[in-house]
């Protein structure tokens, strides 16, 4: 076994010393020849004779040397070495046309390599978790309801899901009712905001996350009682840059939203809550939920998620929670409670198979476009080389052989090109993972790992036995004729132009597909960006400003408001500003609400309506109009009459056919409607706004957070320092490290969205400018072969323009062919599509209509340089070179 | 080539080279070519050339070891000589071969009787 390994890493190394040791041995074959004449001559020989003798003893020199090197190399390496050394200096002598093959690779491969990373991070990595086969999320189906409140529990409901499950080992809960900057933090240097999730004590467990010291929550964390301390646990990146990693944190007392809360532990570097539920979101710190009867009294506040016990499956549990489901919800019959579960993974990214099958897709497409035109271009070439490889045929190298030559050429080049795709995907995925501004869970995770460089040569591979298969075929067919320089009119050339035309009505009709998908997935991304958003989100932006602890009453909270306002309104550039309780396009909750003067029951209870607490001024400030009434005013105080504004939908909802104002609302307490206003996108983009109630926010304590929003008059940057410094005068602890353009919400809404747009489009550009070279690659070669008929045809009396006309007409018929083809594929495939369209259908007439102007014009474009050239031949130098 | 047509020749050879080393001491091509000549009475019908493949591939697997040196009539000649790892295989051929060698004998004379 040894031995035969010697044997091997010998013959390899051979292969590196192949001069030297053919020298070494014609060396020692000199000797050998040398003493066996000597031999001969001691044995009476005459000299000459004793030479030949010695000769014809020791065999041929040449065979023994041959015989000599495949004994002591490896005969198939060495092949391939030469095959590869060969093919490199033929890329040398064309490095414009190496340097193009390896461009369009690169890009190629570059892409197909980015997106199969990122689509290997979202979709194909098991979640970061231990056994995350095993975690299921567990929501709440609220059939009428919608945003979070529909879709989460109250604490009750969990505890009793908790203890009468037998399918999980553990439920953990967190509340998603969280707002960015939710928490403030004072007595560590500037005032700050900061996000904390408030989770079940056994969060973490449940996902297999320790932390990295320090202790976990406990159940007594959970239990909130008056005398337990307030506990915390800080993120890494959180523990990295407020507090330098120092571990002496634990134990460590923070204030937090004015009280003292106690540190406990730093969760590890590679947990992270938002890039996996909430991404864009950064969580700070994890705070315990009180699991207690007074928070269930709060409502839907829970999502949940648990851990299979061994041995039950995805399908058990869901048998088992559709019997004991109905039994607690008998708890309370008011509350919707209809669970559904589905694997965490699952609830993560699922919604993104779609998108990022339409991406690999499109790049499978751009990476089929590009062989064609590969193979088309070495195709051209390999007619260039025919007289060369004649040669080598003429001189005993097999078909075979010169197959394989050509295919080790062609699979280098994309090996080179995968070189140059791999830097670039490198570097894209570098960029992605650092957008996290994207709403796309576990980007921060997406890299080129092993599985992508492994993907990346299986790739290059393919890619390179696609492109030059057809050029290698037509090998044998070159070996006939090969010898005479011309071979016009052959049925050789014939063939390879059908060939080549083939290929580029391939080319079309993929690039057709490609941005038929691209235009209509442009055009629902237009359609969103010109939805109504129902406010105007330029030259506005908010700031939280939720009043400190010491405002303990409603009288001394309202005369803040009062304050705030006054001053902040003051300001030069600001037109108006207002206070909410929460943003469009981020949470929202609900409360199921009526007219006064109706009986609803169970069966046919109030509409749900989105609760929005706000102050005088909010609609003015976020451009929402006033349709009808009044709007809300500083005057609608805790001791006058309760008012409220509600929007269209919902005063059609109540009143349809009716004026609503003036009438009166059965809300938490009678309330009458003083006004109406347009509706809002508020849940999301492509979502219609449902009903909307504003409460004035004097008028109520029920209220989590405090955003201030302004409209301004002059740039919003020149105001962000103007606007802290007035709230500091006011409240010197007011965190002010948050002042959010509006615009940014949205743009954030809708960045899942553009994302595979942009990169849709790209991809639709690249596969567009690889058609048009394909085009304008055949038709300069069927102008360059057909140079003698067009000169002779125009010696003979054709004029310039027909010559044109002739070869225009030949480009658009191979372009009518393709687009006919693509357009017939894209109507079959566009449906897939369906579920990411917005405002158009599959069928978009007018995107279809455009492609076709688009693909036209690009063809007669890249038809038009060829016919000109065609045109401008001249007849009496073609008809000398005859 | 030649390799898949004498197999067992071959073999044969890579014995007779590294008995001939082992006995002999260094030695060059040429004088294992003649020592395998002289003991082979010619039945070995090769050209001597044939040897120096055998040779690259003892070399190869280390069985043997090649130096340049001078021939006893002063002219520059490469020498080989037996490893370590060469003996031992050495003595486990040999003892291969005699077992088959007297089986082969014996089955001859079986046949002769019948």
């Amino acid at each position: 076994m040894l031995a035969l390994w010697n044997r091997f890493t010998a013959r390899i190394a051979s292969l590196f010393r192949s001069r030297d040791l053919d020298g070494d041995f014609d060396q020692e074959m000199q000797s050998h020849l040398a003493m066996l004449a000597e031999e001969n001559v001691r044995r009476g020989m005459a000299p000459g004779e004793a030479l030949r003798q010695a000769r014809l003893r020791l065999g041929s020199r040449t065979q023994l040397a041959e015989l000599h090197r495949e004994q002591r190399g490896l005969p198939i390496l060495e092949t391939l070495l030469q095959d590869l050394r060969y093919a490199a200096r033929t890329m040398h002598r064309d490095i414009g046309l190496t340097c193009f093959v390896i461009l369009i690779l690169g890009l190629g491969i570059g892409a197909a390599t980015t997106v199969f990373s990122l689509t290997d991070a979202v979709l194909l990595r098991p979640l970061p978790f231990h056994d995350p086969s095993r975690l299921v999320w567990i929501a709440n189906k609220d059939v009428d309801g919608e945003g979070l409140s529909g879709e989460t529990v109250p604490v009750n409901h969990y505890k009793a899901l908790l203890s009468q499950n037998r399918s999980f080992a553990d439920i953990a809960a967190f509340s998603p009712f969280y707002r960015t900057g939710d928490d403030k933090l004072t007595g560590n240097g500037d005032p700050q905001r900061l996000t904390g999730l408030q989770v079940s004590q056994n969060f973490f467990p449940v996902l297999g996350v320790r932390p990295i010291f320090g202790r976990d929550f406990t159940a007594d964390d959970c239990q909130f009682r008056w005398n337990s301390p307030k506990v915390a646990l800080l993120s890494y990146s959180l523990w990295q840059t407020l507090f330098h990693s120092d571990r002496a944190i634990v134990g460590r007392g923070l204030v937090l939203n004015d009280t003292s809360v106690t540190v406990i532990g730093v969760l590890p570097q590679t947990f992270s809550f938002d890039s996996v539920f909430a991404p864009g979101n950064r969580i700070d710190l994890y705070l315990p939920y009180p699991l207690t009867d007074q928070a269930s009294q709060r409502g839907n506040e829970l999502a949940m998620f648990g851990r299979l016990k061994p041995g039950a499956t995805l399908e058990s549990a869901r048998a088992e929670i559709a019997v004991l489901g109905p039994r607690i919800r008998r708890m309370d019959p008011d509350r919707n409670f209809q669970l559904l579960l589905d694997p965490l993974s699952e609830h993560v990214a699922g919604h993104l198979r779609t998108a990022l099958f339409v991406l690999m897709c499109a790049v499978g497409v751009v990476m089929l476009i590009a062989c064609a035109n590969l193979a088309n271009l070495l195709l051209a070439r390999s007619a260039s080389r025919r007289k060369e490889v004649s040669i080598r045929a003429a001189l005993g190298a097999g078909r075979i052989r010169l197959a394989r030559q050509m295919l080790t050429e062609s699979v280098l080049l994309s090996c080179c090109g995968a070189a140059a795709g791999l830097a670039l995907s490198w570097a894209g995925t570098r960029a992605l993972a650092h957008l996290q501004a994207f709403r796309i869970p576990m980007l921060d995770g997406i890299r080129v790992d092993s599985v992508a460089v492994g993907f990346t040569l299986l790739l290059a591979i393919a890619t390179g036995l696609v492109f030059g298969l057809i050029p290698a075929l037509q090998i044998p067919g070159a070996l006939g004729g090969g010898w005479k320089e011309s071979t016009r009119g052959s049925s050789q050339s014939r063939r390879q132009l059908w060939i080549r035309n083939g290929l580029v009505v391939s080319e079309i009709a993929f690039a057709c597909v490609l941005l038929v998908g691209a235009g209509l997935l442009i055009r629902s991304f237009l359609r969103i960006l010109d939805v109504n958003l129902g406010f105007q989100p330029k030259m506005a932006a908010s700031l939280r400003v939720d009043p400190s602890a010491r405002y303990s009453t409603q009288g001394l909270r309202n005369a803040y408001f009062d304050e705030t306002l006054r001053r902040v309104r003051g300001i030069h550039g600001i037109e108006a500003a207002g206070l909410t309780d929460g943003l469009p396009l981020g949470i929202s909750r609900t409360w199921n609400l009526g007219r006064k003067d109706r009986v609803y029951t169970i069966s046919d209870p109030p509409p749900p309506v989105f609760i929005r607490v706000v102050s005088d001024g909010y609609l003015r400030a976020m451009g929402i109009p006033l349709r009808a009434g009044r709007d809300l005013s500083a005057g609608d105080t805790a001791t006058s009459p309760l008012v409220a504004v509600i929007n269209e939908s919902f005063a059609r909802t109540l009143w349809p056919g009716q004026s609503p104002i003036g009438q009166m609302l059965g809300a938490d307490r009678d309330r009458q409607v003083v006004g109406v206003a347009s509706d809002v996108r508020h849940l999301a983009l492509e979502q219609g706004s449902g009903n909307e109630i504003y409460l004035p926010i004097r008028q109520t304590r029920d209220y989590s957070s405090v955003d201030l929003v302004i409209r301004a008059t002059v740039p919003l940057s020149s105001l962000a320092t103007p606007v802290r410094r007035t709230l500091r005068e006011l409240d010197p602890t007011i965190p002010a490290n948050q002042f959010h353009d509006l615009q940014g919400l949205v743009d954030n809404a809708v960045s899942p969205r553009r994302f595979v747009v942009m990169l849709l489009a790209g991809f639709s550009a690249f596969a567009l400018l690889l058609a048009s070279l394909g085009i304008y690659a055949v038709v300069s070669y069927s102008v360059s072969q057909r140079k003698q008929e067009i000169g002779i045809r125009m010696a003979l009396g054709a004029r310039a323009g027909d010559v044109q006309a002739g070869i225009v007409r030949q480009t658009l018929m191979l372009a009518a062919i393709g687009i006919a083809l693509g357009m017939a594929g894209s109507w079959a495939l566009s449906r897939t599509l369906k579920s990411l369209l917005f405002g158009v259908t599959s069928t978009d007439p007018l995107t279809f209509a455009a492609m076709l102007v688009i693909l036209t014009a690009v063809a007669l474009a890249a038809g038009y340089l060829p016919a000109r050239r065609a045109s401008r031949i001249d007849p009496a130098s073609i008809l000398r070179a005859e | 080539m030649a390799e898949e047509k004498s197999e067992i020749l071959q073999g044969t050879l890579d014995l007779m080279v590294l008995k001939t080393l082992d006995a002999m001491g260094p030695l060059h091509g040429y004088g294992i070519a003649r020592r395998i000549e002289q003991i082979g009475e010619q039945a070995l019908q090769v050209n001597q050339g044939t040897v120096y493949l055998c040779l690259i591939r003892l070399v190869q697997k280390r069985w043997i070891t090649a130096s340049w040196g001078t021939s006893e009539n002063n002219r520059k000649a490469k020498f080989y000589a037996i490893s370590k790892a060469g003996r031992k295989q050495l003595a486990a051929e040999a003892q291969n071969w005699e077992r088959v060698s007297q089986i082969i004998a014996r089955l001859l004379q079986l046949e002769t009787r019948s």
